[in-house]
């Protein structure tokens, strides 16, 4: 664990706190229940509001608490353990697109509502079912854009989406010439196709040519450190149980074959937590920020794949069943994995960024 | 790849050959083709079509859905050879074997193997034929890996035993007419005290509840029975001797999940192709992302390679006579690779490959997401991976029992 400095634990102990006592699994399960396409519960993201939780890497002026990348991630991670269900990491991605390209005007329109909550943003860029950045066709031509999103994370709630288009970044409001297909994946979240059809689109015209792979790479190191608040919950849910049950007379923590996987899984953990630590150090010290989202998205896709399986394996039957909870992680977990970078587009990128 | 395993397994027996084909060109009802075998898994109510009707019957008669069996008791009386040509010549046409599920797998063979003569004849035609349904009666909630722990008491009453505990993970519990169940008949001693009997579902007293699983279907259950009466003559070998049979039956049942020969064909088109439809190419018609590439590369590599291994150790147990230790090597092979070909379409194809439901997506993609997730269970049912290791550990290489 990082080095945290005060008003830092405080943010994370309030959102374990939270998480565990407001936000347990059982919220997860009623939102799910509902069917609700928007899946995530108002009243909840009215308290992150209060909190602070949508404002942390905001500036001060513009409504936000400005406490970095270090603290979004530390309460995405609690928020992460719990699997609650909310638009907040998306929302606070697409902040840090406006908190790098916005002109005054828009930061001074939208950040102070999205730092309070007001307002939900989210991030638009594929085009098809896999993370490439590289192959946008969305265009925008006389300030209206035309072209369809795929797999939008949190479109359902979304008040404002950041666009990528050819030619930069775009704010679009929900409204006229943006219609939503809901796409339901395995982990029950607000997913959706959205077509923008001659939707008002105002570019964020700051933040340079990289702006885009800027704000990318603040996503992929904001999705781990989601990752990372999961894997952590299934390893420790997994440990509770082998201490606890019995198969031949022994706990099954007796038994070396799981002792030593065990051993390996916190091994593993420590890996994934020092490379989305690193990666969240990276952007609030704004240095060598493309390589350190790569190996932190790379390490959370590869430590969160195998605990995720291995959750379901060390639990037996009972793990399969849905009245568990263990299973809910996987499901996620793969839905993360190929979000903003899979293993294998991560690969290429690191390889790029290394010149080979 | 799979033509080259296909050419090795061509056999020459032409003239039944020819009449499987005739067979087939006269009973197979067009309309099946390309379907799977709804009525053998364990994943769905007995509900079948006339034309799915008529062709079970057709092949049950001819007995060839068992097609090894002794044909005395209903099979098909033929050898490997012909029961061979029987699956080519059904992948062929895009037809499938209508007979199947737990009776076929594993409890059939079992029973040839320990049940008497009038056993036989009750239990063998019906199941060679497709009529009854069997389910598996191991696992209690405190008998998992360590199953000889199971605790559902079977009193003997004269003449018949008085049934009493709890089963769970029931596949197909309520679907099923009958259930193989091991259950304790003496407190006294942990294994000895086993016996395996066989019961009728619908017996007064036996109440199954239905499980949700993380797939979202419903195929297993907790079977609860109370005072449910078992006649005698429904005891399979000797009072005591259960556990020793239900260790066999459990012997099938890995050579079966393993998949031994017959996965091959079930797990389709090969990922390259797949994957050649969901990814760019580039001028070579060669994948461009060169990870996955590889990834896929050495998945098939190791995929035709574990598929020579479970071809060789048949070939090498039907030699030695009935199956064998290395059935725990195939499973642990078997489904791991089965997990790792679902992680890998996943990849392949994003977040299309992530499914749950509604538009968007294909029949069979969302069908592979439910696989997906229920094919985290293989690791898991039949003795799980880690009860395969200590088996080989101990029992093959002759290492010593740490616990
Ligand atoms: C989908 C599904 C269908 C099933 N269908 C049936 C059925 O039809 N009939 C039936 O009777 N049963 C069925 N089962 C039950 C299945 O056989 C058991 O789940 C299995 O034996 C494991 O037992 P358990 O779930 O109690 O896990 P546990 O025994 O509690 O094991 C938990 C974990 O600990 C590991 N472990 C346990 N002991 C050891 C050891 N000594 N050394 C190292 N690791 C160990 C296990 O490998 C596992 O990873 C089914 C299970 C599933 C998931």
């Amino acid at each position: 664990m990082a080095v945290l400095n005060e008003e830092q634990e405080m943010l994370r102990d309030m959102a374990r706190e939270w998480a565990v006592n407001e936000s347990p699994v059982t919220e997860f399960r009623k939102v799910r229940a509902s069917g609700a396409p928007e899946a995530f519960d108002r009243n909840a993201w009215s308290t992150m509001g209060q909190m602070g939780w949508t404002g942390v890497i905001i500036p001060e002026e513009h409504g936000g608490s400005d406490f970095g990348f270090m603290s979004a991630g530390l309460v995405i991670e609690e928020l992460g353990k719990t699997l609650t269900a909310s638009p907040l990491l998306m929302s606070t991605i697409a902040a840090t697109a406006i908190v790098l390209g916005g002109s005054d005007e828009q930061k001074a329109k939208w950040l102070p509502k999205l730092a309070s909550g007001e307002a939900i943003a989210t991030l638009a860029v594929d085009e098809g079912a896999s993370h490439d950045p590289a192959k946008i066709e969305t265009s925008v031509s006389g300030g209206k854009i035309s072209g369809t999103k795929a797999f939008v994370h949190e479109a359902h709630g979304a008040d404002l989406f950041v666009v990528a288009a050819k030619d930069g970044l775009y704010l679009v409001e929900k409204g006229d010439g943006v219609s939503l297909t809901t796409r339901k994946l395995t982990d029950q979240r607000s997913h959706a196709d959205v077509t923008f059809d001659g939707a008002t689109a105002d570019k964020l015209t700051g933040g340079g040519d990289s702006l885009l792979d800027d704000v990318l790479d603040r996503a992929r190191i904001l999705t781990a450190a989601e990752m990372l608040g999961m894997a952590q919950q299934v390893f420790d849910v997994t440990l509770d149980y082998l201490k606890q049950r019995v198969q031949f007379n022994q706990v099954l923590a007796s038994f070396q074959a799981l002792q030593h996987r065990m051993a390996d899984l916190f091994a593993d953990l420590a890996q994934m937590r020092s490379a989305v630590e690193a990666g969240l150090q990276a952007v609030d010290s704004g240095f060598g920020v493309a390589r350190a989202a790569t190996i932190a998205k790379a390490e959370a896709n590869r430590v969160l794949h195998t605990m995720s399986n291995q959750g379901i394996q060390l639990h037996g039957g009972i793990g399969m069943t849905d009245e568990y909870d263990v299973g809910f992680y996987l499901k996620r977990a793969r839905v993360l994995e190929a979000s903003f970078g899979s293993t294998g587009w991560l690969k290429h990128r690191f390889a790029k960024l290394g010149g080979y | 790849m799979a033509t080259q395993l296909e050419a090795e397994t061509r056999s020459d027996n032409d003239a039944f050959r020819e009449e499987v084909r005739q067979f087939i060109a006269d009973n197979f009802p067009a309309e099946l083709k390309g379907k799977a075998n709804a009525l053998a898994g364990v994943d769905g109510p007995t509900d079948e079509n006339a034309a799915q009707k008529a062709w079970r019957e057709a092949m049950g008669a001819k007995g060839w859905g068992t097609p090894t069996w002794p044909k005395e008791y209903g099979g098909g009386g033929l050898d490997k050879k012909q029961a061979r040509i029987i699956d080519e010549e059904l992948a062929r046409a895009g037809a499938y074997n209508p007979i199947g599920g737990m009776g076929v797998m594993m409890f059939g063979p079992t029973l040839l193997e320990y049940g008497n003569e009038a056993q036989k004849r009750e239990h063998i035609p019906p199941i060679c034929r497709g009529e009854i349904r069997w389910c598996q009666g191991y696992s209690e909630p405190n008998a998992g890996s360590d199953l000889a722990n199971l605790q559902t008491f079977a009193e003997d009453k004269g003449d018949h035993y008085l049934v009493n505990g709890q089963k769970t993970w029931t596949s197909g519990g309520q679907w099923a007419d009958k259930c193989f169940a091991i259950v304790r008949t003496d407190k006294s001693d942990k294994h000895h005290g086993i016996s395996f009997m066989l019961i009728d579902m619908d017996s007064p007293g036996v109440e199954v509840r239905p499980i949700q699983m993380i797939s979202g279907m419903s195929p297993f259950c907790e079977t609860f029975f109370t005072d449910v009466k078992v006649p005698k003559e429904n005891l399979v070998g000797e009072e005591g001797q259960g556990w020793t049979i239900g260790k066999r039956l459990l012997q099938h049942e890995r050579t079966n999940i393993s998949g031994g020969g017959r996965l091959a064909g079930m797990m389709g088109a090969s990922l390259g192709d797949i994957a050649k439809k969901y990814c760019a190419t580039d001028g070579d018609g060669e994948l461009e992302d060169k990870v996955l590439r590889d990834k896929i590369a050495d998945f098939e590599i190791r995929w035709n390679s574990f598929l020579l291994t479970a071809r060789r150790a048949m070939e090498e147990s039907k030699a030695a006579g009935g199956v064998s230790e290395i059935s725990s090597v195939l499973k642990k092979i078997g489904t791991k690779m089965s997990q790792e070909r679902s992680e890998l379409l996943i990849d392949i194809r994003g977040l299309q490959g992530l499914g749950w439901e509604g538009d968007g997506f294909s029949t069979g993609e969302l069908e592979t997401v439910r696989a997906w997730l229920f094919g985290k269970a293989t690791t898991i049912y039949g003795g799980s991976t880690e009860i395969q290791n200590n088996i080989i550990a101990k029992r093959v290489l002759g290492m010593l029992d740490h616990q």
